[in-house]
């Protein structure tokens, strides 16, 4: 039996929108407040959805204090109280939530093999959430 | 299509054990879940259903029916009840996250012929729940 497991996770962090192939006037029209020279921040809830069948001897998908241990060392011991424009992925990468959500997914693809993993969701606030599935639909 | 969701809450208790394995070996992967007298949660159960809105109704299930089923097969079996001793599919089943959506799930179908079952999640604590799509 497949079955998908779902994780959340919570951690705060600061950034600001604004890439430098914009002209100032272009990057407060687009990003508007987010474009703050001195930045802003978020409680970033992310939820982290694997999948695989249900082992007959433990009756689990994967473990969860392997999952744990994977995000833990890969995402939020790296990202949590950071301003994310500093960190090697957002060097040339404007950290909106869409990026974020796409440079966490490829982190674990690489670092997380205990299960597969289906997709990384992302709550900035309580307004706007983001998924990625490495380019595949995100199920309903 | 039109998806409609339906929340159940009930509380439980369990521990993770597999008989074939020594004590060392179950601590080792159950960890703190392996205790054999057992431990809690308030679980969440959220049922989806999809279907074609009925013309004359409006309705894609009577919510009172899935209600009602809910009540029996979820609430009245599990609910303020050790998994592991009086639920029988887990006298041969840890009743894990996954296993325990898994049971949901067949006790579900095989009694809702009102709309057809999408998916069944079920919450362990905030931070964790599992989906089952009735996958092989």
């Amino acid at each position: 039996m497949k079955a998908y497991l779902t994780r959340r996770y919570i951690f705060s962090a600061s950034h600001r929108l604004h890439a430098d192939a914009l002209s100032d006037e272009q990057n407060w029209s687009t990003y508007g407040k987010c474009n703050n020279p001195h930045g802003h921040g978020h409680n970033y809830s992310l939820e982290v959805t694997v999948s695989g069948q249900v082992g007959t001897e433990t009756g689990m998908v994967c473990n969860l204090v392997d999952l744990d241990k994977a995000v833990r060392h890969s995402v939020l011991d790296r990202f949590d109280h950071q301003n994310l424009n500093t960190l090697n992925e957002f060097a040339a990468l404007v950290p909106t939530t869409e990026n974020l959500t796409e440079v966490i997914y490829n982190i674990l693809k690489q670092c997380f093999h205990s299960a597969h993993l289906e997709k990384v969701r992302i709550e900035e606030t309580l307004k706007n959430s983001f998924e990625y599935a490495g380019g595949a639909e995100p199920r309903p | 299509m039109i998806y409609l969701t339906r929340k159940c809450e009930f509380s439980a208790s369990h521990y993770y054990h597999n008989p074939e394995w020594t004590d060392e070996q179950n601590r080792r992967v159950f960890g703190k879940c392996a205790n054999l007298n057992g431990h809690g949660h308030n679980y969440t159960l959220e049922v989806t259903v999809k279907g074609a809105v009925d013309p004359v109704t409006g309705f894609v299930v009577d919510l009172k029916e899935l209600k009602d089923i809910l009540n029996r097969e979820v609430a009245d079996a599990m609910d303020h009840r050790h998994l592991n001793k009086e639920v029988p599919e887990f006298a041969s089943k840890i009743p894990t996250t996954e296993n325990i959506a898994i049971a949901i799930w067949q006790r579900l179908v095989e009694n809702l012929h009102v709309a057809k079952l999408h998916r069944v999640r079920l919450y362990e604590m905030p931070d964790l729940f599992v989906d089952f799509y009735g996958e092989a």
